[in-house]
């Protein structure tokens, strides 16, 4: 098993784009103390992110008008369900795979 | 809210580094089921096992190690990889700036270790106990970000290891663990927000699915999520009572 200096550089790349954006917040908002409205603002953001992430997934985009994804949407209906029903991480996600695994078997 | 996590989450205040595992436990399934999916994606993307180690070492980022996958093995020049992946990323950002008012108190050290290892799930993990709590440990987080990132490495490595025997493993479903576990962290987010809140995100969602719809037709899907993100928490500050 061996890695090319290319590859690795590649990948040291990636890695440095990913890290700046992850960290620099930690460090602005110790010098900076973040405006009422912007704080408000933020109390958004993890369900905007999590629902934007979901219905992304949902859609499917790579013809010339954008249709539902129906395999995942099919998979993301049980999966909703159970995720309300046990507010459980690991159920939902056994269920999810599994249904996915039962539609890819048949479609 | 009767689950074992809730109650868990809820009885224990003080900051304690395995309160952190315990809390980072639920979620680990899914880490272990789509960084097996990504090890059998990477084997079959021509990538050594060597290389999936170190790249869920180096990027330990789901989303953004599947499209370095992809663009790889179409043969993309390595600008449109590392600007890809800085797109991908980007929401990152938003994620850190939302959960790091709360961890100000710690050294700049120690905030550049939180940050470092922020991803999607613990930072959905970390908001669902901000929102119950109302406050977050750097013991705690440092307890569900090493959890979380060790688990990540292990099974995209064991990934990859299957992946060299077991060929069309990624048809068992494993890759839908990420929509499966976004789901589950949406609605646990929202079963904390209250009663009175409850509808206007409802709106919201409906909102963005809305909008998403209209953004899919010009932006790649990773620039709108971020691009409608900001706008409909935009749209929530402004039309909260």
């Amino acid at each position: 098993m061996s890695i090319s200096l290319e590859m690795l550089l590649l990948m040291l790349g990636c890695a440095l784009v990913t890290w700046v954006p992850r960290v620099t917040p930690f460090i602005l908002v110790r010098n900076i103390q973040l405006p009422d409205v912007v704080l408000r603002w933020l109390a958004y953001i993890p369900v905007c992110i999590l629902s934007a992430l979901v219905l992304e997934a949902l859609f499917h985009a790579e013809g010339n008008i954008v249709t539902f994804d129906w395999l995942n949407l099919a998979a993301f209906v049980p999966t909703l369900i159970i995720a309300i029903w046990t507010k459980s991480l690991s159920k939902t996600v056994i269920v999810g795979v599994i249904t996915m695994a039962i539609l890819r078997f048949f479609f | 809210m009767s689950t074992h996590l809730n109650v868990n989450a809820s009885t224990i205040t003080t900051d304690s580094f395995s309160q952190g595992i315990k809390d980072c436990i639920p979620t680990l399934l899914g880490y272990v089921s789509i960084g097996i999916a990504f090890g059998v994606i990477g084997i079959t993307s021509n990538l050594s096992v060597l290389e999936i180690f170190l790249l869920s070492v180096l990027v330990y980022a789901g989303s953004a190690q599947f499209i370095f996958c992809g663009l790889y093995v179409a043969g993309a020049p390595f600008s449109v990889i590392i600007i890809t992946t800085f797109i991908v990323n980007l929401r990152h950002f938003l994620m850190s700036l939302t959960v790091a008012p709360h961890l100000t108190r710690y050294s700049p050290l120690r905030n550049i270790g939180f940050g470092t290892l922020l991803t999607d799930e613990t930072f959905g993990v970390a908001t669902t106990k901000v929102m119950k709590d109302k406050q977050l440990g750097g013991n705690w987080m440092d307890g569900l970000n090493l959890t979380a990132y060790l688990a990540w490495i292990a099974s995209c490595t064991i990934g990859g290891i299957i992946g060299k025997w077991l060929p069309n493993a990624e048809d068992w479903g494993l890759d839908f663990a990420l929509l499966a576990m976004f789901s589950a962290l949406l609605v646990l987010s929202l079963s904390s927000v209250g009663k009175s809140k409850l509808m206007h995100y409802l709106k919201l969602i409906a909102l963005m699915a809305i909008l998403l719809y209209v953004l899919l037709y010009f932006l790649p899907g990773h620039l709108a999520v971020l691009i409608a993100t900001m706008i409909v928490a935009t749209i929530g500050v402004a039309t909260e009572k």
